[in-house]
């Protein structure tokens, strides 16, 4: 599972996080060393193994819909670093 | 008598007994904290005065009655900051509700006070990745705390609380339980309601207390736990009152050594001090046989791929437009995400983020998370196989003592490979708890040893009697660290 190519940018773009210069060969060599160490995985043989997400079985819950009492307007938007008219306030994300 | 030395146990008895009010408790607690001058640095904030407030309103004929308990500050407490040791919510975020186990120990009448410090978003295993502060170990001020519960172990070791809730993805609560000599208890997964707790890896996470003693660990657990409606993972398992057992003889207990977990790299003293225990143990009547859990050997690297990517997915809620910190200037949606994020996180949430990212990033998918998921699956039968021989599987917490604040900043795979004994307890969703078995000297320091006991699936009852037995036969549980 060798990391051919370890686009560090690329990846940092994809996470939504703008890297400096140095941060992104300080994490790209950092990462390159953690991803080789991955490489213990194929000291097994996982063929006809099934995958394990959750320790414990879960399963899909529904629950009736009812009505309930959840925030107020107010305090849902009470901690919104930008709120206009009893609304988050986001980025222009379409052309004028 | 020092209040803020006490278990929880103890003033319990003195509030009933009227000798003293939940109030004379916070002020001691204050005493402490104020004559620390931020050494050990546990706390992140306080609220002494809401907290004063509730303790003259405290009914102390409930169970927790008039007992303050300090809160990681990753676990939502109406009113109180939240900031997961994040500059991303560092005076950007109130909570707006109390997590789920706060209303359960609410009701029980505990009083939640003082919010400890944390690497942030629990990514770390020493509180040096906090935003917001240093931790000190209460024994050791040159010495990490561990993490990523510091200052909760801090403030429980170094008596700066009565009792705290941490949270345990890959070791959180043991392992800094073992560094400051107190007890850690990381209940199954399920066991109690997530609800409230910021996530960072949801199949991993849960809530648990540490307490300076194992009756006290029991007696929280009674009201950590249950099903909730609002977690979904939640189990829907009774439960016991944890503290019935306690006193009880653990005669014909079987408890597995895995050979895994006692390799060459544990540190000479640990392994003297863990040897010691498990001969304690023999003499109190348990069977210890030598087991083995094959698959040891991958977990570290299986857990170094599924908990930053599921963290990866967790933390893109933070996007500077609900809560947090929010990015001035940017020029479009795209640096207004990138840019805010950059700000916001520190080194190693970055770094998880990314390891995260990739793992699930097309092409990488299968060769890193699937596989990763699919060696879950061997370390969980690894223990379940393991289990139908033993009640009990023991081994070190950690397999070295609290190491020098700074020593592995800068080396995150070292940093990573400390985790090897607390790990796969949380790949197979298993309670484990960690308690105290004796000190090493090191430059004429005494650094505190942690025992770890691993239960069966929601059998923390027996993780319990057994820590009790042994914590009554010795006295490391009563020694306190010099101020």
């Amino acid at each position: 599972m060798a990391h051919t190519v370890l686009n560090i940018q690329h990846t940092a773009k994809l996470a939504r996080l703008k890297l400096t210069e140095s941060e992104a060969t300080k994490f790209h060599a950092q990462l390159s060393k953690i991803l080789d160490y991955m490489s213990t995985l194929d000291a097994h043989d996982f063929s006809g193994i099934e995958p394990t997400a959750h320790a414990m079985p879960v399963y899909d819950v529904w629950r009736n819909d009812e009505p309930h009492q959840d925030f107020t307007n107010q305090q849902a938007l009470a901690n919104a670093p930008k709120q206009n008219a009893g609304q988050f306030l986001i980025s222009r994300v379409v052309d004028e | 008598m020092s209040l803020a030395s006490s278990t929880i146990a103890e003033l319990r008895r003195h509030l009933l007994k009227k000798d003293i009010t939940p109030t004379d408790i916070l002020l001691d607690l204050q005493k402490s904290i104020t004559q620390d001058h931020g050494t050990v640095g546990a706390y992140l904030s306080l609220d002494i005065e809401s907290a004063l407030k509730e303790a003259v309103n405290t009914d102390v004929t409930l169970p927790l009655g008039g007992i303050p308990l300090a809160i990681k500050d990753n676990i939502n407490v109406i009113g109180q900051p939240c900031t997961c040791g994040s500059r991303f919510l560092n005076n950007s975020y109130t909570a707006p509700y109390d997590a789920t186990c706060i209303q359960q120990l609410r009701s029980a009448g505990a009083i939640p006070f003082g919010r400890a410090n944390m690497d942030e978003f629990a990514m770390g295993s020493s509180t040096e990745n906090s935003a917001l502060g240093v931790t000190r170990n209460p024994w050791d001020h040159d010495r990490i705390p561990g993490g990523s519960s510091g200052g909760s172990a801090a403030a429980v070791g170094g008596n700066l609380a009565i009792a705290a809730l941490g949270s345990d993805t890959g070791g959180s609560i043991r392992q800094p339980a073992a560094f400051c000599s107190c007890v850690g208890l990381k209940p199954t997964y399920g066991r109690v309601s997530r609800y409230g707790l910021v996530a960072f890896a949801s199949s991993l996470d849960q809530i648990g207390p540490l307490t300076k003693t194992v009756e006290d660990s029991a007696i929280l657990l009674n009201y950590l736990c249950g099903k909730d409606k609002r977690d979904s993972t939640s189990l829907d398992a009774s439960v016991p009152d944890f503290t019935t057992v306690l006193g009880k003889d653990i005669k014909g207990l079987k408890i597995g050594l895995p050979k895994e977990y006692f390799i060459d790299g544990i540190h000479a003293g640990i392994r003297e001090k863990v040897d010691q225990a498990v001969r304690q143990l023999e003499n109190l009547g348990a069977h210890i046989e030598e087991i083995s859990l094959p698959h040891t050997d991958i977990a570290i690297a299986t857990y170094y791929v599924l908990a930053p990517a599921e963290a990866s997915a967790n933390l893109s809620r933070f996007d500077g437009v609900r809560y947090g910190h929010r990015a001035e200037n940017t020029s479009d949606v795209l640096d207004h995400y990138l840019t805010t994020r950059a700000e916001g996180f520190g080194p190693e949430v970055k770094r998880r983020i990314l390891l995260g990212t990739y793992v699930l990033s097309s092409g990488y998918y299968d060769a890193y998370y699937v596989k990763a998921q699919k060696a879950r699956t061997l370390i969980r039968k690894d223990f379940t196989d393991a289990f139908d021989n033993v009640d009990i599987i023991l081994s070190p917490t950690t397999p070295a003592p609290p190491f020098k604040l700074g020593e592995l900043r800068d080396d995150p795979l070292a940093m990573y490979l400390e985790d090897l004994c607390t790990i796969p307890a949380n790949l197979a969703g298993l309670p484990a708890l960690s308690l105290p078995c004796g000190f090493v000297s090191i430059n004429g320091k005494d650094l505190p040893v942690g025992l770890q006991l691993i239960g069966k699936p929601l059998d923390e009852a027996t993780l319990l009697k057994t820590a009790f037995a042994y914590e009554q036969s010795t006295t490391w549980h009563q020694r306190k660290p010099a101020h």
